[in-house]
Formats: structure tokens, sequence, C-alpha cells
């Protein structure tokens, strides 16, 4: 796009509330309205899991508040049929309910809180401004993918208010248990939650579709492969997983709604159908599914270390080639998930090698980010704290899960606590740290406002604490037998003594859920707040920093940028500025100095 | 397919894999994520038809003559494609117009005899969730598979009906023929996906 061309698409006359708002084809917009979908979505997530937490703690008692509402109330709801009678019957989670709570706390955090933030959110806002391209290669598909997944969200969110409840057999879904209505006394609930994640899946196909082709076709005149910000890496590779793994899941579940609708039997043994066929493609899927929540993160995390500790990133075509490799071992590792269904041992050993195969680049990343921090003179923003508390929690996570990646270890541990434990210091101390990381650092690019550091760095030690108060004692438990998914611990007396941690547990689970209250407060202050105008407010390299107006109009660039050097170029010895961004072109002697 | 990706030629960009068109590259993703759908059926189709002890043999129940006529129709389409493509890049609007005819009707004969075989094999007893002649899921996997192949050739014959009606409205000429490109590339995927799937289905 030429200059003028530029200014003409960036002054053009407003195209009014819709198209500004609504049906806007605007990268920077849909990254706005993917993330409003995934924090509205995170508090219900969040308001789930405090349920679960509350009926571990204090089995079979009523829930707070619920008796400020009068037993005749509660007679008029039951007598209607209400929603929420079949969900808290007289203020109580009822065994059928409870199911459904921790199935939908895990399908909305998954796929409605994590990937429309991670790969919605940061994907659609970063992958233009930071390769320095106008805007995605297909707008028009970008705009209808976020719809498509407002769509999927609607579609799983009804199932709340269908008879029977909403879907009862874990995000997982294992057949026969979900392929029949009988066995979970769910019936509509499970046919949406599947058509759902059906749309769902087509609304991360078309943004796959618009993040590779952007990738390869519209980076910057200069920004080659090994000169893109690692986040651009991570959300490339990303964009290919969900590509390989999305659609196994869509045939899937199409044949599992069959199994349940046309009287097919995919998965049911009684009609020649095969159970373990849902588990390898649902896995086939779902590890993979587990490095697209995480990836975008890493990514992240790659580009505030270096911003904050003022050096380079340390190995930085090591780190693409470690998440390359990541995401090529995630295809070829799903049998770990299924020690236990009965597979043949051999098969089982070849599972848990290539499972721990992974641990080789995780752990070359992990020392990466340390070798990064060392010696360094870090300033400790808030997007930083968020980003140090990212690495700390991945090595708890990573840790954990060789214990489950390997079979005689996982034989013992798999379905308890001890998991749940792993995957929450994964997909919260990981993930969600990473999207808090990724939101302080970028709120100012997003809204041409600041967050409030103070508030910020407060939210992070109250979120950082209660987390690990919340998700550390799972793994004592885990290894006292304490059962994931199960309705009431008390009814097994081995799990008695361990009672209290489940107690302490909950306390701290309804403080990390009020620590987020902070959060709130500091989003909603900053965007009331003053617009500034503050171009580069971190000092760092990249283009959206750099080259980008502070407040990008449709288009983003006034001029298209031209990248000299890679985006990790802090401290250069000889060089009176300790940042130099990447469309500034450095002086011969710092250029080779840069490029070495 | 937009205002940006209209710039394509125009924006100078760091090594372009499809500097031509972005479509196309956004194509061929598209069709990677297809396939892996197309794997995801032929696969758990193996996994259920090698864990059966009664699956008939194809070839005893359903008609491999007929299906050899459809597969033979849709190379020849694939072929007439090519010549609307050639035929567009000589600046010859009207000849690909042609082309695209018999293309369309390739895809219009076979849906009609892919018809005209499910209502016979229906007839004969093969149902979406039982046939007589053993193995439930042998009806269902073949009803669910060449339906979803079925899908995709009814989905192509009305993209190319698009794309020859934009280009009787003048819209392509030897300059810009990517858009033909881009539907032909689409048109030989769903023909490459059938003979996997006649391989797998009916003959093996």
């Amino acid at each position: 796009m030429n200059e003028t061309a530029a200014v003409a698409h960036a002054t053009h006359e407003s195209p009014g509330f819709v198209r500004t708002y609504l049906f806007s084809t605007d990268h920077k917009m849909i990254a706005k309205q993917f993330l409003w979908l995934g924090l509205i979505m995170m508090l219900l997530g969040g308001l789930l899991a405090l349920m679960v937490r509350w009926e571990l703690a204090w089995p079979e008692t009523q829930l707070p508040l619920m008796n400020l509402i009068s037993e005749k109330t509660w007679e008029a709801l039951n007598e209607s049929g209400s929603w929420i009678a079949r969900m808290i019957p007289n203020g109580f989670i009822s065994p059928e309910s409870y199911n459904s709570l921790f199935t939908m706390h895990a399908t909305i955090m998954v796929f409605l809180v994590v990937m429309p933030i991670l790969v919605g959110t940061f994907g659609n806002f970063l992958i233009p401004l930071q390769i320095g391209a106008p805007d995605m290669a297909f707008p028009v598909l970008n705009m209808l993918s976020f719809w498509t997944t407002a769509l999927g969200g609607l579609v799983m969110l009804a199932g709340f208010f269908v008879p029977g409840g909403h879907a009862a057999g874990g995000w997982t879904a294992y057949a026969p248990l979900s392929a029949q209505a009988i066995y979970t006394g769910v019936n509509w609930g499970q046919h949406l939650w599947l058509i759902s994640l059906f749309i769902l899946g087509v609304g991360s196909l078309m943004g796959s579709i618009n993040y590779i082709t952007t990738v390869i076709n519209m980076r910057a005149r200069g920004m080659t492969w090994f000169r893109m910000p690692l986040t651009i890496w991570s959300l490339f590779i990303t964009a290919v997983l969900l590509l390989f793994a999305l659609p196994v899941l869509q045939a899937a579940a199409v044949l599992l709604l069959f199994d349940r609708t046309l009287g097919t039997s995919f998965y049911l043994p009684a009609g020649g159908g095969e159970p373990l066929l849902w588990q390898h493609l649902f896995w086939f899927f779902g590890h993979p599914e587990v490095y697209v929540l995480i990836l975008p993160a890493m990514g992240i995390v790659c580009d505030i270390l270096p911003v904050f500790s003022r050096k380079p990133i340390f190995g930085y075509k090591a780190m693409a080639v470690a998440m390359i490799s990541i995401a090529f071992l995630g295809f070829i590792v799903w049998g770990h998930h299924m020690f236990i269904s009965g597979m043949n041992p051999s098969l089982a050993v070849g599972f848990s090698i290539t499972t721990i195969l992974i641990s080789v680049p995780a752990a070359l990343i992990t020392m990466n980010w340390i070798a990064t921090l060392f010696r360094a003179s870090i300033r400790f923003t808030t997007p930083m704290l968020f980003a140090l508390g990212v690495v700390s929690m991945f090595i708890i996570g990573g840790l954990s899960g060789i214990f489950l990646g390997l079979a005689p270890t996982d034989i013992f541990l798999h379905d308890t606590y001890f998991v749940v434990a792993h995957f929450h210091y994964i997909v919260f101390g990981f993930s969600i740290l990473g999207i808090f990381a990724g939101i302080y650092f970028w709120f100012p690019k997003m809204f041409g406002r600041k967050l409030n550091e103070t508030l910020g760095k407060i939210h992070f030690l109250a979120t950082f604490i209660t987390f690990n108060l919340v998700f550390f004692p799972m793994h004592m438990l885990g290894i006292g037998g304490h059962m994931r998914r199960i309705y009431n611990p008390l009814q097994y007396p081995f799990l008695e003594p361990l009672q209290p941690m489940n107690v302490f547990i909950t306390v701290s689970a309804f403080l990390l859920g009020a620590s987020q209250i902070l959060f709130m407060i500091n989003f909603f202050w900053g965007l009331a707040g003053k617009k500034t105008w503050e171009q580069n407010p971190w000092e760092a390299n990249t283009l959206e920093w750099t080259a980008a107006p502070p407040r990008p109009p449709h288009g983003n660039f006034l001029t298209p940028p031209i990248v000299h050097h890679g985006p990790y170029v802090y401290s250069l010895p000889g060089s009176t500025q300790d940042w130099a961004p990447q469309n500034e072109e450095l002086p011969g002697k710092l250029a080779r100095a840069a490029a070495g | 397919m937009s205002d940006v990706a209209s710039h394509s030629v125009a924006y100078a960009a760091e090594s372009p894999l499809t500097p031509e068109s972005w479509g196309k590259l956004g194509m061929w993703v598209f069709l990677a994520g297809d396939a892996m759908m197309f794997g995801a059926l032929l696969a758990g189709y193996g996994a259920l038809r090698y864990g059966s002890l009664t699956w008939p043999v194809p070839a005893h129940v359903l008609g491999i003559s007929l299906t050899a006529f459809m597969t033979f129709l849709l190379i020849c389409s694939s072929v007439t494609m090519v010549k609307a493509l050639e035929a567009i890049r000589m600046g010859k609007p009207e000849r690909m117009r042609n082309f695209l005819l018999l293309t369309m009707l390739g895809g219009a004969i076979f849906l009609g005899l892919q018809a005209y075989e499910w209502n016979h094999l229906i007839h004969t007893g093969l149902g979406f969730s039982g046939n007589p002649w053993g193995g439930a899921l042998f009806g269902t996997t073949f009803f669910i598979i060449t339906g979803f192949h079925g899908m995709h050739v009814t989905g192509g014959v009305i993209y190319l009906g698009i794309v020859m009606l934009r280009g009787v409205g003048g819209h392509y000429s030897a300059a810009r023929y990517q858009p033909v490109e881009v539907a032909g590339l689409y048109w030989h995927f769903v023909d490459l996906v059938w003979i996997m799937v006649f391989t797998f289905i009916y003959l093996l």
C-alpha cells in the first residue's frame, strides 16, 4: 500500500457505529471484541469453579447467600421447572448439576476464555502490528471469525437453560457416557455442547487461515522469518496446530452427535462401535490443544522479559526451534492421556518416550528465560511480574507433568487431584498469568490509556499467592488418592483426614476470585482514564511501539515500515540508547553487532 | 476478496509465498485443514472396520463399475477445470465460461449418479444404522463419508457457478486470473479426496 493510499485509509470518514464497533473489519477492533468475550466468560467460568469448590469443602450444604431466598420462592421455582431450580435445587448443588458445573467450567475456560483471549485477542492485535502489515490478509473473514465464535458461545450458554441441564460428561466427553442420554440424564445440553464446539471450531479455523496467510505473505520489508518477534512465531505455530487439530475434533463431535440423535453407534459397543475411537480422536485434538493454550503465552513472555531485562532474549533461534518441536511432538503424544484405557503396554512405552522428549524443548525454553534474566537490571513492572510468574509456574507445572507422562506413575496418579493440580499450573499459572502479562503490557497500545501500576502489582501479588495456595495442596490431595470429578469426598473414609485441606483450598479459591476484583477495577478505571499519546511507554523495539502511531488508525502504519534488525536489540555495547527500534537503521558497526 | 487483499500486488512485503494472490495461500491452508477432517473420518472408518469381525467385502455390496465411471467423470472435470484456467490466462473469458460449464456439468452428473447409487443401495437394504450383510457401521460410514464428499462437490459446483457468473460479468482477465486458479485448487482437492474415498470405501 503506498503512502497516499495509507493516508486516505487513515483519514477516511467515520464508518458509523455498527461498522466501527460491531462489524468492524479492523483487526484491532476484532481483537478487542475477542477480549470482551473472553473476560466476560472468565467471570462466568470462575463462578462455576467457585461453586465446584464450595461443594468439595462443605459437601451437600446450601450455597452462600441462598438462605436469603425464601422456601416459598424455592418451591415456586421447583414447580415451574426453572433452570435455577435444576442447577441448584433449594440452593444446594445436586450430584447431577455438580457434573454439569465442572464440565462447563472446563469447557468455558478452554474454548471461551483462554482461546479467545490468547489466540483471538493477541493474535489479531499483534500479528499485523508486529510484522508491519496494514491488516490481516482477509479482513472480512476475520470479522466472521469473531461472530462465528460469538455464535458458538451463545449456543454454549443456551445449554444451561434447556431441560435436563447442561453437558455433564466432563470436558473430554468420553463415550459411551456422552453418547447416550440415559447415562447422564442430559439430552439437549450435550447436543448443544457438541454443536457449539463445531461452530467454535469453524470460527477458530477462519482465524487460523488468516494468521497463517498473513504471517507468510504480509511481513514488512526486512521482516525476515528470524527477525519476527517470538510472539509472532508462537501465534503462527499455534495457528498451524489449530489447523491440523481442530478438524479432527469437529469430525469426532459430529459422529458423536449422530450417535446421540440419529441412532448410529460409532462409539457404542452394542452397535459394533468403539468407545476408544472417541478417546483417540479427542486426544489427537486435545494434546495439541494444550499447546494452543500455552504457546501464545510463551511467546508473550519471550517478548516481555527482554523489554524489562534490557537484554536480548537468550537463544532466539533456539526458542523458535523449541516451539516448533513442541508443536510437532504435540501430535504424537496423545496416548499419554489413555494409559489406563487398556492400551498395549508397549504402545504406552512409545507414548511415554515421545512425551518425555517434550521436556527437552520445554527445559530449553525455561533455561533461556532464566539466562535472559541472569545479571539483568530488571524493571519490575506489572507485566514483568506476571511474566516472571509464568516462568516460575511453568517450572512447577512442567515438573508435575513428568510424573503424568510416564505410564508407571500415571497409572497411580490418573484421574486424581494431582492431574487437576498439574493442568491448573499450566492453564492458570501459565496461560492466565500470561494473559494478564499481555493485557498489562499492551493495554496502552490497545486502548491508548495506561493501567495503574500500583494496583496492578497488588493484583499480581494477590493472584500469585492465592493461586499457589489453591493449587499446590492439590498435589498432596491427589497423591492421597482424592479422585477428580468427585461429588462428595466424605463418602470415602480414607479421604476424611484430607478434608481440612479441601476447606483450605476453597477458602483460598474464594480469595483468588476476590483478587480479580482488583483487576476489574483497574481495567475499568483504565478505560475511563485520560488518553495518553505516549508512543513507546516501555521503551520496546517491536514495530507496534516504534513504527505505528500511538493510536494506529485502520490501516495501522502511515508509511509501510522497513525492518533493519531483530526485535531483541537491547543494551547494545557502544550505543547511547539501550534499545534499538526494529525500524531504525543503526550505523554500520552497531548494525553488525545487532545482527550478530 | 477484500480491499486489503486487492492491494496484494502493490504491497511490498518481505518474501511472500504467493505474491500474486493471498487467496491462493489461504485456500491451500483451508484445504490442509479440510484434509485433516477427511483424514479423521477415514482413520475412524479404518479403526471401526478392522475392529469388526463381520464387515462385508465392499465390492460385493457396492457397485464398482458405476463408481469407477463416476471417478472417471470427476477426473475429466478436473481436466476441463485446467482448460478453463488456461483459457482465462490467455485472455479468453468466453472459452473459460464454456470449460467452467463443462466442469460444473461433470460435478452435477457425479451428484446425480451418487443420488441414484444411494437410492439403489437403500432399496437393497443398506441402512444408516444397520444392514443385512453384517458390520452395523458399514452403512453408517459409507453414507457419512460419501455424503461428506458429496457436500464438497455440491459446494464446489455452486462455487464454480459464482466464478463463472463473475467471469461473464467481466471480472477476470489474463492479468486477473487468480480467483479462477483458487477455485481450481478447491476443485482438484475434491477430486483427489474422491480417489481416496473410492479406494478406501469401495476398492479395499
